[in-house]
Order: C-alpha cells, then sequence, then structure tokens
C-alpha cells in the first residue's frame, strides 16, 4: 500500500502551499510534503513581484507594465500576466486583513531596516502606517541589543534617499531583556503575553514599558516605527495597544532574516491550508520516484521517514522545493542537478562560466533552475515534457533571478497557483 | 542577504565579502561535527527554539550546535552550560535549511558536559542520573504499585523530592499500574496469531509497559485484529531521557541490549513497531547518530511508528471506513509531539481519525508541550516548561472538546497537568474502532 492522495505538492514554501490551495480549490485531495522550513523565515514577508527588470530598470512604478516585455522562459512569460493577477487575489482572499496593497496595480515604497525604500505589490499590515510614499514625519526606534536596525542611521538614508518627510532616528534599550542576542522571537514573545519585566522604575509589563521608554523620545511625529518584532501570534493587537499608549500610529520595519512578518505569513498559509483540508507532513523529504511501466508517468514517490520509505501516491505532482537554498536545486563541482526527478538544469559545462567575477554583476547561478513549458512541465534537453504528470512551481524554476529583480515571492505565488489548479483540476477528474 | 534590503548581493547565503564559488559545497565530509561548517548563521533554528522563547539565560540552538563547535574547534574551551537548558525537543533540527545536524551536536555537547565538567556528587547529577534512569525503578515501584502511588503521592514525598532532589513538586507522579503491559502478555500467554508472512515486535518502552499498559493493550488487539503475529522481545528504556541528561554512557549500554534484541527480531522476520513518538524517533534517529553497534542501521531503517505501519502496510482507510466509536471518544483535541513532527507524523492521527464515525479530533496547532520528557521535571524548569506549554493549554481550551490526544507520554503528562483534561492515545481509538471497547473489556 501507499499513502494516496489526488495531488501531491513537494515543498512547503510560498510556492508549495499556494500550489496545495489552489489544488484544493479545484476539489482534488491534495498532500503537501515539506522536509526543512521554507524560506519564508528568512524573507521579509513582502510579496514582491517586479521590482526591477531583468536589465536592471527600475525601481518599477507598475510591475504589470513591465510583465508584458520579460523575456521568453521567464516564469513570468509562462503562465502570462492575467494569470499573476490571479495569483495574488488568490493570495489577497487567503491574506485577509493582515496584508494590505490590494487597492492599487502600482508597487508600494517600503522602507527597509537599512533605510531605503523597497517596491512592493503586497505588504503586511504592519508596515502598512510607514509606506514611504506617506509624508507624516517620523520617529525610528531601535534597540541596543538589536544591531541590525540602527535607527539614526536608517532615519539619515531616508532622508537622504528623498523621502517627503522628515525622519528622526532614536536607539533605546528593551525593557526586560538581560541577554545582547535574545532571539526576535524573545522580544515578540515578551510583547505577545504582555509579560512582567522590572525596569528601574519598578515591576510593570513589556508593552507598558517599551511605551514609557519611548514616550520621552517623541516630539511632534505622529508615526513611530519599531524593527519587526512586536508580537507574533497578537502582532495585531500589541501595534494597537503601543499606538494607544503613545498616542500615535506604530508601524514596522522589515527586518533581515530571521524575519518575523515571514514566519506570520508561514502560519497564515499553514493555517490556510488546515482550514482547506490539505493533508500535510513535514520534516521529512522526499528522495525517490517510480515509474510504472509508463516512463513518462509517476506513479509514486517515495520519503524518506529516518531511515524507512514511505510510498506516497498521487496522481499529479508539483515540485516546489526551491532553488539553492531550499535544496530544489543542487550542485556539485561538474554538474547543477534537480535531486528528485533528476530534471534538466540547463548549465554551461565549465564551472566557471556559472558566475562572472563582478559580485553585483549578472550571474547566471543566479538563474539556475528547471526551464518548463506554460503548462509549468519540466522540460528535457529535447524541450519534451520530463514526465506528464509533473508541473513545477517557485525557486526551482530557471530563467529569472529573484534577488536582482525584487520577483521572488510573485513568482512563487504565480507559478504555484498555476500548477496547483492545473494540477488539481486533472488530479480530482 | 536579506530581500528588505536594496543591494542585489542577497539570496546567497554567505559571508558580506560573498564568493560564488562558495554557493557550491564541496563532497568531502569534515571531521566528527560536520555540520558546524554548513551553518550559514541564517539563525531560523533560533526562531524554532521554544526554551529560547521564553527563557532569556538561554542562548538557543545556533550557539549550542554550531558556534560551540566552532570555538572548541579553535582553543581548549570548555562546554557551555547552558547546553543543560536544552530540552531536546529537536524542533531545531527539521528547521535549519541547511541540514547542520543540530541535535546530534547538543547530544554529545551535552554528554561531554556531563561527563567532564559535572560534579559526580552533585544533587544534580544524582538526580538527573535518577530521572534518566527511570526503567531502573519502575520496576521497583510496580512490584508494589498501591504503595508506591500513595508514597509517592503524599505530599511530604513531594516536599522531599523538591528539596532533597530538585524534582518539581507541582507536578504529580504518574501511577503506576497494578498489572505491568508484559505482566499481562505473558499471562494471556504471549501472541496469539501465528503469521510468518505478517510480523511485528512491539517496542514498548518503559512507559506504556509501568504506567499505561492500555496502550500497549490496544497496540496488541489492533494488530492481532488485522492478522499480525507479535513478538515482544528484551528491551531497556530507549535512550531518549538520558541523552537529554548527558548520560550517555547509560544510553549506550540501554541501546546496546535493544538493537541486540530487535535486530535479532529483525532476523527472525519482524518489522519493529512503537507506540511512544520519542521512542521511535531514538531509534530511528539518534542510534545512527551516535552509536554504531553492529545492526544500528538495520534497526533504524525497519523501525516505524505503530501507526504509520498500519498506513502503509494495510488499508487502514479503508478498515476505518465506516466504522465507529462509542461517546466516549467524541470530541478531542489533538497534540503533535515534537518528537512525531520530526518523524513526519504530525498530520496523521487526524487523517486517520476521520473516516471513523463519531470521532471528532481538533489539532491544536505545532506549539510545544513544554515538558520534554525528564526536563519538566527538575525544579529549575518546571516555569519554563509551563510558559513554553501556555499556548497548546489555551489552544485546548479554545477547541470544542475536553479529552486530549497525542502519542508521547510526557506531553499527555503536561497536557492532563495544564489543562485537567483527560489524555488519551490514537491507538486506544483505533481499537475502540476496530475491535470495538466490549471485546476488549471482555479480554
Ligand atoms: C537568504 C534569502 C534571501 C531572500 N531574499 C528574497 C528577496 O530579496 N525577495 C524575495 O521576494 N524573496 C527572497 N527570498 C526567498 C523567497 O522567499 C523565495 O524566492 C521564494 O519564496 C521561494 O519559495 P519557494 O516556495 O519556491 O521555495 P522555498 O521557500 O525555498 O521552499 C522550498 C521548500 O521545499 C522543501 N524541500 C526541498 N527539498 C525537498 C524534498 N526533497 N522533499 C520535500 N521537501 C523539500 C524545503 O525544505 C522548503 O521548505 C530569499 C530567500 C533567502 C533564503
Ligand atoms: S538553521 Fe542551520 S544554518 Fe541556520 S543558523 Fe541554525 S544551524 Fe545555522
Ligand atoms: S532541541 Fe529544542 S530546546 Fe534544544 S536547542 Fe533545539 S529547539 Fe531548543
Amino acid at each position: 500500500m501507499a499513502i494516496e492522495d489526488d495531488v501531491l505538492v513537494i515543498g512547503g514554501g510560498l510556492a508549495g502551499a499556494t500550489a496545495a490551495l489552489a489544488a484544493a480549490e479545484e476539489g482534488a485531495q491534495v498532500r503537501l510534503v515539506s522536509y526543512k522550513q521554507s524560506t519564508l523565515r528568512h524573507a521579509s514577508g513582502l510579496i514582491d513581484v517586479l521590482g526591477y527588470t531583468p536589465a536592471g530598470e527600475g525601481p518599477l512604478v507598475d510591475p504589470f507594465d513591465a510583465l508584458e516585455g520579460l523575456p521568453d522562459g521567464h516564469p513570468y512569460e509562462r503562465v502570462g500576466s492575467e494569470a499573476v493577477r490571479e495569483a495574488l487575489e488568490f493570495f489577497d482572499d487567503i491574506a485577509g486583513d493582515a496584508y494590505d496593497g490590494a487597492h492599487t496595480d502600482a508597487n508600494a515604497l517600503v522602507p527597509t531596516h537599512g533605510g531605503t525604500v523597497k517596491p512592493t505589490a503586497r505588504y503586511p499590515a504592519s508596515t502598512a502606517e510607514g509606506l514611504a510614499s506617506d509624508d507624516r514625519d517620523t520617529l525610528l526606534v531601535g534597540f541596543e541589543t538589536l544591531p541590525d536596525f540602527e535607527a539614526p542611521l536608517a532615519a539619515a538614508h531616508l532622508e537622504a534617499a528623498g523621502a517627503p518627510f522628515a525622519a528622526r532616528g532614536v536607539t533605546v534599550r528593551f525593557p526586560g531583556l538581560v541577554r545582547d542576542d535574545a532571539k526576535v522571537t524573545r522580544y515578540a514573545h515578551l510583547l505577545d503575553h504582555d509579560e512582567a519585566v522590572t525596569t528601574a522604575a519598578g515591576e510593570t509589563t513589556a508593552r507598558d514599558a517599551l511605551a514609557e521608554t519611548v514616550r520621552g523620545h517623541l516630539e511632534d511625529e505622529t508615526r513611530v516605527g519599531f524593527p519587526a518584532i512586536l508580537g507574533d501570534d497578537h502582532a495585531a493587537e500589541v501595534r494597537a495597544d503601543l499606538g494607544d499608549r503613545l498616542g500615535v500610529d506604530v508601524f514596522e520595519v522589515p527586518m533581515g532574516p530571521p524575519s518575523l512578518p515571514g514566519m506570520r505569513l508561514e502560519d497564515l498559509l499553514y493555517d490556510a491550508l488546515q482550514e482547506a483540508g490539505v493533508r500535510v507532513t513535514t520534516g521529512v523529504p522526499v528522495v525517490d520516484y517510480e515509474t510504472d511501466g509508463d516512463a513518462t508517468r509517476i506513479d509514486r514517490v517515495v520519503v524518506d521517514r529516518h531511515g524507512a520509505e514511505v510510498p506516497h501516491r498521487a496522481d499529479q505532482y508539483v515540485l516546489a522545493t526551491g532553488g539553492l537554498v531550499g535544496k530544489g536545486v543542487e550542485s556539485e563541482r561538474e554538474r547543477v542537478f534537480e535531486p528528485i526527478f533528476d530534471c534538466h538544469v540547463p548549465h554551461a559545462s565549465d564551472r566557471y562560466e556559472w558566475f562572472v567575477d563582478d559580485v553585483f554583476g549578472d550571474q547566471p547561478y543566479a538563474r539556475f533552475g528547471l526551464p518548463v513549458d506554460r503548462e509549468l512541465r519540466p522540460l528535457d534537453a529535447g524541450d519534451e515534457p520530463e514526465f506528464s504528470n509533473l508541473r513545477a512551481a517557485g525557486a526551482v524554476l530557471g530563467g529569472y533571478d529573484f534577488a536582482a529583480e525584487k520577483s521572488g515571492s510573485g513568482v512563487s505565488l504565480a507559478t504555484g497557483y498555476v500548477a496547483g489548479r492545473r494540477a488539481g483540476a486533472e488530479g480530482g477528474e | 542577504m536579506s530581500d528588505a534590503e536594496q543591494p542585489t548581493d542577497d539570496g546567497v547565503p554567505g559571508d558580506d565579502e560573498f564568493e560564488p564559488i562558495q554557493v557550491f559545497p564541496e563532497a568531502e565530509d569534515m571531521d566528527l561535527r560536520p555540520g558546524a561548517d554548513d551553518c550559514y548563521k541564517c539563525s531560523t533554528c533560533d526562531t524554532n527554539c521554544p526554551v529560547a522563547e521564553v527563557d532569556d539565560e538561554f542562548p538557543g540552538p545556533k550557539f549550542q550546535g554550531p558556534e560551540q563547535w566552532r570555538l572548541k574547534r579553535q582553543d581548549d574551551q570548555d562546554i557551555d552550560d547552558s547546553v543543560m537548558k536544552c530540552s531536546n525537543c529537536m524542533r531545531c533540527d527539521s528547521a535549519c535549511p541547511s541540514d547542520v545536524p543540530l541535535s546530534q551536536m547538543h547530544n554529545t555537547a551535552r554528554g561531554e558536559y556531563v561527563e567532564e565538567q559535572m560534579d559526580k556528587f552533585s544533587r544534580e547529577y544524582v538526580r538527573n542520573r535518577i530521572l534518566a534512569n527511570y526503567r531502573r525503578l519502575a520496576p521497583l515501584g510496580s512490584m508494589f504499585p498501591r504503595t508506591t502511588n500513595f508514597v509517592m503521592g503524599l505530599s511530604a514525598t513531594q516536599w522531599l523530592g523538591e528539596k532533597v532532589l530538585g524534582i518539581t513538586g507541582e507536578r504529580e507522579f504518574p501511577e503506576f499500574a497494578t498489572e505491568t503491559f508484559r505482566e499481562w502478555w505473558t499471562k494471556r500467554g504471549g501472541a496469539q496469531v501465528q503469521n510468518e508472512d505478517k510480523r511485528i515486535a512491539y517496542f514498548h518502552g518503559c512507559y506504556s509497559n509501568y504506567n499505561t499498559p492500555e496502550v500497549g493493550k490496544a497496540l496488541v488487539r489492533v494488530y492481532e485484529e488485522l492478522g499480525y503475529e507479535i513478538m515482544v522481545p528484551d528491551q531497556h528504556c530507549s535512550g531518549t531521557p538520558m541523552f537529554a541528561n548527558g548520560m550517555l554512557e547509560d544510553a549506550r549500554r540501554s541501546a546496546e541490549t535493544n538493537v541486540r534484541e530487535l535486530g535479532a527480531a529483525i532476523e527472525d522476520g519482524a518489522d519493529i513497531v512503537a507506540s511512544c513518538s520519542s521512542c521511535s524517533m531514538s531509534l530511528r534517529q539518534e542510534y545512527p547518530e551516535l552509536f554504531d553497534f553492529e545492526g544500528t542501521e538495520a534497526v533504524a531503517a525497519n523501525t516505524w511508528d505503530a501507526v504509520e505501519y498500519l498506513r502503509v502496510h494495510e488499508d487502514l482507510e479503508g478498515e476505518l471506513e465506516g466504522t465507529s466509536v462509542g461517546d466516549e471518544f467524541e470530541n478531542f483535541a489533538y497534540h503533535a509531539p515534537c518528537h512525531a513532527r520530526n518523524q513526519g507524523l504530525d498530520g496523521q492521527t487526524m487523517e486517520v481519525l476521520a473516516p471513523i464515525d463519531g470521532v471528532e479530533a481538533r489539532d491544536v496547532g505545532d506549539s510545544c508541550s513544554g515538558i520534554s520528557g525528564t526536563y519538566g521535571w527538575k525544579a529549575e524548569n518546571y516555569e519554563t516548561s509551563m510558559k513554553i506549554g501556555d499556548e497548546m493549554f489555551d489552544h485546548m481550551e479554545e477547541a470544542d472538546a475536553e479529552t486530549g490526544l497525542t502519542e508521547c507520554p510526557t506531553c499527555s503528562m503536561q497536557m492532563e497537568h495544564g489543562t485537567g483534561y483527560e489524555i488519551t492515545h490514537t491507538l486506544e481509538v483505533l481499537e475502540a474502532a476496530l475491535v470495538g471497547s466490549t471485546e476488549a473489556d471482555s479480554q
């Protein structure tokens, strides 16, 4: 016996979760198998569609304008711009109040922890009051124990970058924390549970103490930005509470990894998966596959559960195992390859052609990944589908450079959505 | 490397002086702790650590693992004593995108710490040794179960435990059953089904032997109902509490017995099944990571979770279709133990129970119960343990159910302790559905 479903999604990142949700919406019985946690925990939680063109033009005001001009083989070109819109709507439904930005096609400009602004299509509600297009004066608050966010420097950068408001930054001590290297989850937990903390003024609660610490620094500003550590499970409440106490709007500045907004997005997606009846298996990898007579059709895949090999069978499969970081694409000295199905990954045979010396240059390895047809089926060296019932989505795809284009989440969403929809429609038959 | 930033060098792990060729790992493995070099400091592990989330003094898995090993390699550094604050929940293991073997590093570091730095006459050492070697004391307790339960329940005993040994007085000691699983098994005359083709060896572990034999009995009835011949080989503690307390030598002795006995059962054509998720975790992952007796790999590869085994080898869904259970199993708040998550068993119980009529199970989410075996029994950890458990207690109370469900004996203690609910094991629900409770009662 194998464990059986209509659709099996391999990989639990943004692409995999979206694919599973889209397939479930088609009425299919879906299972998602994911080995490790996804890159969402590193990402800012912003949903970038396209910030820069592959040629480096930007920041783009309207990403949809630029979608039409993308080169052949780019994941957006494969699915078409209508699918990108549908995928964003699909996301908006899932995210509900937790995300903003759906009211316009234009990119929003979100200040980041370095004081730059980032063009993005959807942003967590926690960042909404901080948008750079809003001209209210801003106080940024950093913490001594969080060196990744230097508020005064970030404020200076924002002003130098021509932000239409005055920005000021202060650095304070986070009340109640003694560790210099406390985890971001520790800050969030203190605020979520409004735990008791001891300050110079005596025993109080974390939110109270934080508001008290910041109050003295506030001048005429009507909004205050904190690094993105304001709660995890109760983030909206923490933000509102701090805002009430300070009498201003409070927002979060997205941070580098590990990122709470990324974790909150992960939670949101996994709650939605549970809601949709998707069966989720985590902590174990898919390691192999088997065909059954017909070599162009995957019959089952093998999940390695600490040595025991458990077969999982489905009618349709979606491969969403990520890129070089997610381990969906691997490399050795001699070759670059996709480890589960050994799908074709085009790359120069000489490894010294995989990168260029200029670190900021146009890196070929950044585009490594699977070429696919318009159905998102991986193609072999002869441009034929590798398997009739396998689709691929997200960072495992080739032909784009998410870091340079600022397109990571958008591509994962759009391709996950399309792959999931198609797999669900076929698998649920 | 953050996508919150503008420069286009992000998206790639590594140092600031990023060198593209670093993205491509070399094939050769490093020495004892290969993983230290694989860590690219992304801190994903830290964000998963339930202890670091509530305890300001714990530096987190990244420090306990790769950073500590790096330091040790460079100078003659001692193991940091904070390693004893790690609960061995192994959540960090399944977090790391770079396959750093965090729990293996922690287990080894704890072993070294206890071996070389801990005073063998200290109260802490003695207490830990007692807690880790529960199995050695349990036979005594179960010889006179009623007396033991009575004495253990006395507040004076609890007070003494706390003052003398540092075992928290807040918890109720688990009760000893009046008849152990093995006594029951012998009394009924061992296996009642013979079958050369379908044979399993049951690793019952300490808890279902001494404290909850009903779980072991449920397993026997379910498996026999489906035509399996059951073996119950001699066995020792799986070692989980010993790893967690750095008693690697004790663990090694137990593991040696287990590997020998279970290996022999495999030779006899049996697969190994366990009803406790920490036991199966230990046999499957920790043994091969820490020991290399002959047969360790074979035992790991042939060990299964009891329900998982049936799903793969039987049409369990088909068997359960249309079955029903009584009112006592109506509504469950289900908690997936950390050690079940790590084995990819997180969604299993919900799936398996779905076809049974009258069972409504609600998953209470992915928080850690916080007790982690012996961890939450130590007076100095009690508060941390309950703080971690808070989220689970809240979710259990929010769920529309008054009975808890889980596969880990210590999680079940914590669930009961935090909510006052009765806690059941999945195998007991399967027994009710497949065998029926009347039949089970009469056996
Ligand atoms: C350091 C860093 C910086 C980033 N910067 C940006 C940025 O600037 N902008 C942006 O938009 N995005 C950024 N991202 C990531 C962005 O989140 C990704 O582009 C996108 O979300 C990829 O999603 P995915 O679902 O395709 O893959 P991933 O999130 O990588 O998920 C892949 C999943 O597949 C699982 N998996 C792999 N192999 C197996 C297997 N054999 N069996 C089962 N499961 C398997 C993995 O464990 C993982 O959970 C960054 C990511 C990293 C790591
Ligand atoms: S998750 Fe892995 S790579 Fe990241 S910091 Fe932890 S050990 Fe290092
Ligand atoms: S095993 Fe658990 S407690 Fe220990 S470091 Fe890892 S996540 Fe933290």
